[in-house]
């Protein structure tokens, strides 16, 4: 009898903003009223999923000065949509992206501790970064963090909450009516953090709550990125585009753990990924294409080069070829689209060359051009095939699990849910039912201040 | 059977085990459940059960403490709190009527933050939102940030120069944040969202603004990222107990809260918010001003004054916080309730002295006994909080008239 297989781990990502999510489908809800919300977490948990995730935005997208509006814009507050849906949820991870570049540790962590007692242990945070001054402009902050600077704020925050949480370690609080006695003892939640981006001290006022900490995820591919994660990450944010590519990647960070005294088990590589349901392969591939062509008009393909560009390419035709044109190389022009990470900036002259290869060599019009090579990792198939692809991926440690990022807003997962999950169960998995009560329990993390999670099988690897 | 002309609002104001410091001993606390959503969850049930027009939750960015100026180092009180948006917006789905203000300090956090958080609470509870904004000039909690010192002042100093050199900054600072808040929840027009397939906009960019505000303490670009809430505004409230607050209200609020301890002490209050209302140049909208009054309960003759007694008897000294504390009987304290509203006053919120007691009290015997004397409602009749609290949608400052 063989070992038990590796167990996967499911997320479902909340369709925000940008092209990726379809508006123009008949079957598009609204991404801002709360029944949406609701249908995508109770889908989830009733598929047993680990965790619901959400994305966060502080300033509108601009692109040649004006408001982007060919895109799916406008959401609601992070925290405020998971504190509702612990009220309509049993057992789903609630993860939130928050920002630690315009937000100050005590805050932040009496929220998510906040968050953790309203969902008996339920909250997940994504930490992530900003430095640029477009986004500070709505802050009292401001703009001034350097970009080279972002990760060193971001650890010292994270590193702050961590203080302010541990600050109570579980047993203050007594409550004993017939001798008056509330506190073990008097001002617990003391902490004194003085580091070269925060200078706080004084007490705490949120007791310990049922994670002790939430769930920490971080996103980002960077070399930066990676060691913050492997440094102080639960889980990774990730996308890779191949197997190979995930393997390479999940066998990079996993091998960070050690220098930091955490073993693999520590970190899970969860990739954000796409995926195409159909009754047969050509059906799945042929509603593929056609998402695709609804996520990537002729206008957003323009919009999208006029980003790698760095300059107004609204007179080319969408289906002609590529700009003869040269890109504006220069850094510091102002940049075409603000308010969106470039994740092209370092390396322009090479993205565009490698772009002007593809688009010769098969013959794309610009917009085929962005519809190829904008895709995510993305599990195209019936749900037989979607199934053992996924299976497959985890199994070969390229990844511990998918966050799935639909393209429809509320009703994306539905399908998923129905008839993909019912077969990773019978593949022995993916749950049937919850083991544990808290995310840390769902992920097989273990709870800071308790032992590891019993009760969850941890990979066989 | 007296009046019938202007019918009451009722509020609550919800704080842990209660008002008064030894609440959590009664037998029927709840001391250890404090931090659990369906403590909470409960506490609004039975607000709503009462047909009040709103719960508020109290916060603070420091623990609570019997000293003005800093923590005390007290073990027989209690100590530590949830952030009140997150509980509010916990419960917002559990509820259907009842209005819900979580108190939101704006002395160190960012308005563009509790500008979308709000407006999502007015989203997750269909149209009930609201925030009562909260000054903090504490030094302790001014520490927990490390961005700004503040002086500590005692309270008995707030009249000298110093004093109110600082309540001007800060309230000014509060006047500004609330200005940004509710130029964001406008920032979006109603009708920006189009989803246009012909021309594949999903908005009208022509709908959405940049609100452009530049002040002493902060600057903000603005649009939102969130559009503009199902209330259009939702209800901003202060608590306010002199001159600055006074002005805050009256410029910047729909509601305040005021803690009068007799008729001539409401009259004046009401005056004086209604004068600095007309500077404002806000004579002609409807601000409410609720009086505060902590409250003991209970339907037999003496029984509340013994229970006021026995929970006293637990302190070192009478409790006695800002507020009027009123322990009598449901018809006593709706006397009073009238007597007071002759002032010009629109509405109270009871503050309950015990959790969950004196809320039950409130909600099952002073309402039957107020709607008795027609002066409260029998039924919720508006779908939001501006619907209950008689306040229209506003329109949008920056949408064509």
């Amino acid at each position: 009898m063989s070992s038990t297989p590796k167990q996967i781990h499911l997320a479902a990502h909340f369709p925000g903003v940008n092209n990726t999510t379809v508006w123009s489908d008949p079957a598009a809800g609204s991404q801002i009223d709360f029944s949406s919300f609701v249908h995508l977490a109770q889908t989830a948990e009733r598929a047993k999923f680990d965790f619901l995730f959400l994305a966060e935005g502080l300033r509108l997208r601009e692109q040649g000065g004006r408001i982007h509006d060919l895109d799916v814009v406008g959401r609601p507050d992070t925290f405020t949509v998971l504190a509702a849906l612990a009220g309509v949820t049993d057992r789903l991870g609630l993860a939130g992206t928050i920002n630690s570049t315009f937000n100050e540790p005590y805050e932040v962590a009496r929220q998510f501790a906040s968050l953790d007692h309203l969902s008996a242990g339920r909250a997940a945070w994504n930490v992530v970064t900003s430095w640029d001054e477009f986004t500070g402009q709505n802050f009292r902050r401001g703009g001034y963090l350097a970009r080279e600077d972002r990760y060193e704020r971001a650890r010292q925050f994270l590193a702050a909450v961590r203080e302010l949480l541990d600050s109570w370690q579980g047993d203050e609080i007594v409550a004993d009516r017939a001798d008056g006695t509330f506190l073990r003892a008097p001002g617990p939640g003391r902490f004194d953090h003085r580091v070269d981006q925060f200078d706080i001290g004084g007490h705490f006022n949120v007791p310990r709550s049922p994670q002790g900490h939430p769930v920490v995820f971080q996103a980002g591919d960077s070399e930066q990125g990676r060691e913050f994660a492997a440094s102080a990450a639960d889980a990774i944010f990730t996308r890779h585009g191949t197997l190979e590519a995930g393997k390479a990647f999940y066998a990079d960070v996993k091998g960070r753990l050690a220098k930091y005294g955490r073993t693999p088990e520590q970190l899970l590589i969860l990739p954000g990924v796409t995926f195409v349901l159909g009754d047969t392969e050509a059906d799945a591939r042929e509603r593929a294409d056609v998402i695709r062509h609804q996520q990537v008009s002729g206008a957003t393909a323009i919009t999208f080069v006029e980003r790698l560009w760095n300059r107004d390419l609204s007179a080319y035709d969408p289906d002609g070829p590529l700009p003869e044109v040269e890109p504006r190389y220069d850094d510091s022009a102002e940049p075409i689209v603000r308010g969106r990470a470039d994740a092209n900036r370092d390396d322009r002259r090479e993205t565009v060359a490698r772009w002007r290869a593809v688009a010769e060599e098969k013959k794309l019009s610009l917009r085929e051009l962005v519809i190829e090579l904008t895709g995510r990792q993305s599990f195209i198939g019936t749900p037989s095939h979607v199934a053992q692809e996924l299976d497959a991926f985890v199994q070969a440690d390229a990844s511990d699990g998918f966050i799935l990022a639909p393209h429809l807003t509320p009703g994306g997962i539905d399908e998923f849910a129905d008839t993909v999950v019912p077969l990773l169960q019978e593949r022995g998995v993916f749950r049937t039912e919850y083991e544990g009560e808290t995310l840390r329990d769902h992920l097989g993390l273990a709870h800071p201040g308790r032992p590891a999670a019993a009760g969850r099988t941890k990979a066989a690897s | 059977m007296s009046r019938s002309t202007t019918p009451l609002h009722l509020a609550v104001a919800l704080d842990g085990a209660g008002w008064h410091p030894a609440a959590w001993r009664e037998p029927e606390a709840r001391p250890a459940d404090l931090f659990t959503a369906s403590y909470w969850a409960e506490l609004a049930a039975e607000a709503e059960r009462g047909l009040l027009d709103l719960v508020t939750i109290e916060d603070s960015l420091g623990l609570q403490s019997a000293l003005p100026t800093g923590p005390d180092e007290r073990t027989d009180q209690v100590r530590g709190r949830l952030d009140a948006v997150l509980t509010a917006a916990r419960i917002a789905p559990l509820t259907r009527h009842i209005g819900l203000l979580p108190v939101a300090v704006v002395t160190h956090t960012e308005p563009f933050h509790l500008s979308k958080a709000v407006a999502t609470l007015d989203y997750v509870s269909g149209g009930r939102a609201g925030v009562q904004v909260r000054v903090s000039a504490r030094a302790d909690e001014a520490a927990h940030f490390g961005r700004r010192s503040l002086p500590r002042l005692p309270v008995t100093e707030l009249d000298s120069p110093a004093g109110r050199a600082l309540l001007a900054e800060l309230f000014g600072e509060a006047a500004d944040y609330v200005e940004v808040v509710r130029r964001l929840w406008d920032s979006w027009e109603d009708d920006a969202e189009i989803r246009d397939v012909a021309t594949g906009r999903f908005i009208d960019r022509d709908k959405l603004h940049y609100i452009d505000f530049e002040g002493p303490h902060f600057s903000v670009k603005g649009p939102s990222i969130t559009p503009r809430p199902p209330q259009g505004q939702p209800v901003v409230a202060a608590l306010a107990h002199r001159t600055e607050p006074f002005r805050l209200v009256a410029g910047s609020a729909d509601l305040g809260f005021t803690t009068p301890h007799d008729t001539g002490q409401a009259t004046a209050i009401v005056t004086e918010i209604r004068e600095a209302q007309e500077q404002a140049g806000r004579a002609g909208e409807t601000v409410h001003v609720f009086a505060d009054l902590v409250a003991l309960l209970d339907e037999e003759p003496g029984r509340a004054a013994e229970r006021r007694a026995r929970l006293d008897a637990r302190l070192d000294a009478p409790y006695a916080g800002d507020a009027l504390v009123f322990a009598g009987t449901s018809a006593e304290l709706a006397d009073l309730l009238e007597e007071f509203a002759r002032s010009g006053l629109t509405g109270f919120r009871l503050r309950p002295a015990t959790l969950p007691y004196d809320l039950a009290r409130i909600s099952r015997d002073l309402v039957p006994e107020l709607q008795r004397r027609r002066a409260f409602r029998e039924a919720y009749q508006a779908d939001t909080l501006r619907g209950l609290l008689g306040l229209p949608r506003p329109a949008n400052r920056y949408a064509p008239a």
